[in-house]
């Protein structure tokens, strides 16, 4: 199963990759920028996602809330995302209203900042606060996205502080800081745009250099500091945290090869093994024999720059304490370890990656968006194209040696919640 | 740059999977839509066993049986079966709704007919070990547990019991409570199975990379003996716990944000005023250019999200107003819904408003059918509801015909401002007295922790 992908350049620097598929009377558009928290300044923590709130508030022809509007009237579904490392913005429509997706994804590439007013970044700083009480601070367990990285990277790392940001930080965030940062990072050569679904590829050729080749390309942007990392913690590190939980919860991460690498492969394929699914490792030892946990996971970041993370989670039943649910995780890691992975467990891990794949590339949005993924991290959209046979060259001897190499003593963070009060068991 | 709005052309033609039915002889029926774009099919099986059945003191009963169901059977325990699904590539699925049981798979076609002789032995043999139940139990008390904790949940459950009389069973939660929960067993997770699960309460559904005739073929093989007697389904009152306005509160202390919940008893699934009440809403708060979202959410940043819902099923579910809102503005928060809920009573929706709400739902229609899995489980909703066969291609038609009136006249009939039950999990000694000053009614304070109302 492959996309047909065609890929180029315009001379702005907008990397475009249409991928024709005319089996639903639909079209996505998707635009991934290569700015996420990693690139924000000190002080500014939760800029990025701030910021790409300001981009549905209109811009030179758009009006403040016209952008959500026109696209829901013409059918469509739209969003947007930020994460350490980038910032998506996407719409799927009926495909006859291509060029409108383009036109407004155009329009406040190009000219954003005439729509941008001390108004409207005041309702977005509020909305955003909203949205950390109800994801973060009003939510059990909610700042473990926010501790597991501070407890991952170090201090002066781009993804050490918190990509929701804090309440101080987003109070600070200014007009200038918005011009500034749409200035630096919102430039067609910082980003990618792919078109999937029903169209002809001559005329979305046409649409996009009628909508985007009068964008200007963009001054130098700020190199990142640096991102590389030791390849191990060099310790286990750890975070005890008293929360208003019923029961703990352990984060246990590991510091992991880069996504795209030969050994993120085998450490996805380590994932599913043990803790993905009712036939992982975890879930048998935790959930099903021990009754230790209800709920059980393990999976990657899949962070391109530096280093990734590999976590692995447990929620413990009522009754079950802390140190008795880490113990559990820990020995399951260590068997794991000593006595490596038996060819059909990578065999299961395999087929349930195989459909779960071929089950992704069915929406129109979700082949646009793993398109765009690789087009940004690794300027290669043909990479989506590559990434079965990836999976399918790990051998049980690769994804024994990640287990050795990766999930040892010395590069563990365990990020552990505990009942402030402690509760009865049931 | 600075190009003007490009104006769209015409639409595409669509169709819906065209969608081939057909009854075995021991009444288990099969429907089939062919999708060949990929290598995959989506399976899912709908038993009408569905929580709504569940009897006074059970509740929970439905979903822990269905829930059950992929933990072993009589030829393979927990682990082997799990590993037998998970080895063709796919993660089977079993739960219960309201209205119907259901166990749902996705695999590549050459596995489709090992995958369905697995799904036989599930819902024809289970193993039910008082151990898995007992297992899935406490994983439910868990779950119910950790809920006290969690102000979304909470929340709804909560909502539930202020909307629903106590003899409802829609006012304990699809999975029952803790009180109930532990009353289970496993002779009547069995019983359970015995009464309802059979070929004439069963429809397969199958969408994807395949031909009618031959998933029909698969089908008769497992499923062709499948016979057993079966119990009618019991009744269910969606009777309203009171037809005056209230207000609740229920505890957590220094919580930063209210969860709100605004609404009282809607409407069955099949009603015939069903297209304009979903028209109706889209405008109130279904949408994200909603009256009720915007009002939240782009004028007073009160919220990160606010929307209006109806909860349908068979019976009259909820309709209900959701936020989370920062704790300082509860009260003005609540007061902007319950207007927004009075204007759209009180005067015919813009026709522009009435445009975008008909375009979208009509519109979305293709993008919400992409997949395998989005078109089986509209076919499963389809048959627990009993929608005609002609449902999906005149769905787009029926939406385009809603007008301002009808609108207008679905408000009227079906939202009841009299008899709005409003609560809040939040902070209680920060919203009680400004929740009493808006002088709907006087609050009712409870602790997330208390049990069952007794």
């Amino acid at each position: 199963m492959r996309l047909p992908l065609e890929s180029y350049r315009l001379p702005n620097g907008l990397l475009v990759t249409l991928s024709e598929d005319h089996s639903a009377p639909v079209v996505a558009v998707n635009l991934w920028y290569h700015v996420g928290s990693a690139n924000e300044r000190e002080g500014r923590t939760g800029f990025a996602h701030l910021f790409e709130h300001m981009l549905f508030q209109g811009s030179e022809h758009v009006g403040s809330s016209e952008h959500f509007e026109l696209i829901q009237r013409a059918g469509g579904t739209l969003n947007g995302s930020t994460w350490l490392e980038r910032t998506n913005y996407f719409e799927t429509v009926p495909s006859h209203h291509l060029e409108l997706a383009l036109w407004l994804e155009a329009d406040r590439m190009g000219a954003l900042l005439p729509a941008m007013t001390q108004d409207k970044l005041d309702t977005q700083r509020d909305v955003v606060k909203n949205e950390r009480r109800w994801s973060v601070d009003n939510q059990p367990y909610g700042t473990w996205w926010e501790r597991l990285p501070a407890l991952c990277f170090p201090p002066e790392h781009p993804f050490h502080h918190s990509l929701i940001g804090s309440m101080e930080d987003l109070s600070a965030a200014s007009l200038e800081d918005v011009a500034e940062f749409f200035r630096t990072y919102y430039t067609p050569d910082n980003a990618v745009l792919t078109i999937a679904g029903d169209f002809r590829a001559e005329e979305a050729r046409a649409m996009v250099e009628r909508q985007f080749a009068g964008i200007p390309r963009g001054a130098a942007r700020p190199a990142l500091p640096s991102m590389s990392l030791p390849r191990t913690f060099g310790r286990w590190a750890r975070d005890v945290v008293e929360d208003d939980v019923m029961v703990p919860r352990l984060f246990l991460a590991f510091r992991a090869p880069m996504f795209g690498s030969h050994a993120y492969y085998a450490g996805s394929v380590c994932a599913a093994v043990l803790g993905q699914r009712r036939g992982s490792r975890l879930y048998r030892a935790l959930v099903r024999d021990g009754e230790l946990a209800s709920d059980v996971g393990a999976s990657t970041w899949d962070l391109a720059k530096g280093a990734d993370l590999f976590v692995a989670d447990a929620t413990a039943r009522p009754g079950v304490d802390a140190a008795t649910l880490e113990a559990a995780v820990v020995a399951e890691i260590d068997r794991l370890r000593a006595e490596g992975v038996r060819e059909d467990e990578v065999e299961r891990a395999l087929a349930l990656i195989e459909t779960d794949y071929v089950s992704s590339m069915q929406a129109a949005g979700d082949r646009a968006d793993a398109i765009s993924k690789f087009a940004t991290l690794f300027g290669d959209p043909a990479l989506v194209n590559e990434q079965l046979d990836r999976y399918r060259a790990v051998t049980a001897a690769d994804v024994t040696a990640f287990a050795r190499e990766v999930l040892g003593e010395d590069n563990r963070a365990s990020l552990v919640y505990v009942p402030r009060i402690p509760a009865e068991g049931q | 740059m600075g190009s003007p709005r490009p104006q769209s052309g015409a639409p595409g033609p669509y169709e819906f999977p065209t969608a081939t039915r057909q009854t075995l002889a021991n009444g288990l029926r099969v429907i089939v839509a062919p999708m060949h774009r990929l290598p995959l099919v989506t399976v899912i099986a709908v038993v009408d066993a569905g929580a709504a059945g569940d009897a006074g003191g059970e509740e929970g009963l439905a979903m822990l049986t269905a829930s059950a169901l992929t933990e072993g059977t009589a030829n393979r325990d927990g682990p082997a079966l799990v590993d037998a699904f998970e080895r063709l590539g796919t993660a089977v699925e079993s739960g219960a709704d309201w209205d119907d049981a259901s166990v749902r798979l996705t695999v590549t076609p050459p596995r489709l007919d090992e995958a369905l002789a697995l799904l036989a032995e599930v819902l024809r043999a289970p193993r039910f070990s008082e151990s898995d139940v007992e297992r899935l139990k406490s994983e439910r008390l868990a779950e119910l547990l950790q809920q006290q904790m969690e102000p979304r949940g909470l929340a709804d459950e909560r909502f539930a019991r202020v909307v629903y009389d106590a003899s409802s069973r829609y006012a304990t939660a699809a999975g029952g409570s803790p009180r109930s929960v532990r009353t289970l067993d496993v002779a009547q997770v069995r019983g359970w199975h015995e009464a309802r699960y059979s070929g004439a309460t069963t429809t397969v559904i199958v969408a994807g990379d395949v031909t009618p005739s031959r998933v029909l073929e698969l089908i008769e093989r497992r499923f062709g003996g499948w016979r057993q007697p079966v119990q009618p389904m019991r009744s269910l009152e969606a009777t309203a716990r009171s037809a005056m306005r209230a207000v609740h509160v229920v505890a957590k202390p220094d919580a930063p944000q209210s969860e709100l919940r605004v609404g009282h008893t809607g409407l069955p699934r099949m009603h015939r005023d069903y297209f304009a009440v979903v028209v109706m809403n889209a405008v109130l708060g279904g949408l994200f250019s909603s009256r009720i979202n915007l009002n939240l959410r782009e004028v007073h940043a009160y919220t990160y999200g606010a929307h209006s819902g109806f909860d349908w099923r068979r019976n009259a579910g909820p309709f209900v107003v959701a936020s989370a809102v920062k704790t300082e503005v509860t009260d003005a928060a609540v007061r902007e819904i319950l207007l927004e809920i009075d204007r759209i009573r009180d005067e015919e929706v813009s026709a522009d408003e009435l445009d975008l709400a008909t375009k979208y739902l009509a519109g979305v229609f293709p993008v919400r059918y992409e997949t395998t899995g989005a078109v089986a489980s509209a076919l499963a909703l389809a048959t627990v509801y009993g929608l005609p066969d002609d449902y999906f291609s005149t769905y787009r038609e029926r939406i385009a015909s809603v007008s301002r009136a009808d609108v207008l006249a679905a408000a009227r009939a079906h939202i009841h401002p009299a008899a709005l039950q409003v609560l809040a999990v939040g902070d209680v000694k920060a919203i009680e007295a400004p929740l009493a000053a808006l002088g709907v009614a006087t609050p009712l304070v409870t602790s997330a922790t208390e049990e069952d109302d007794a």
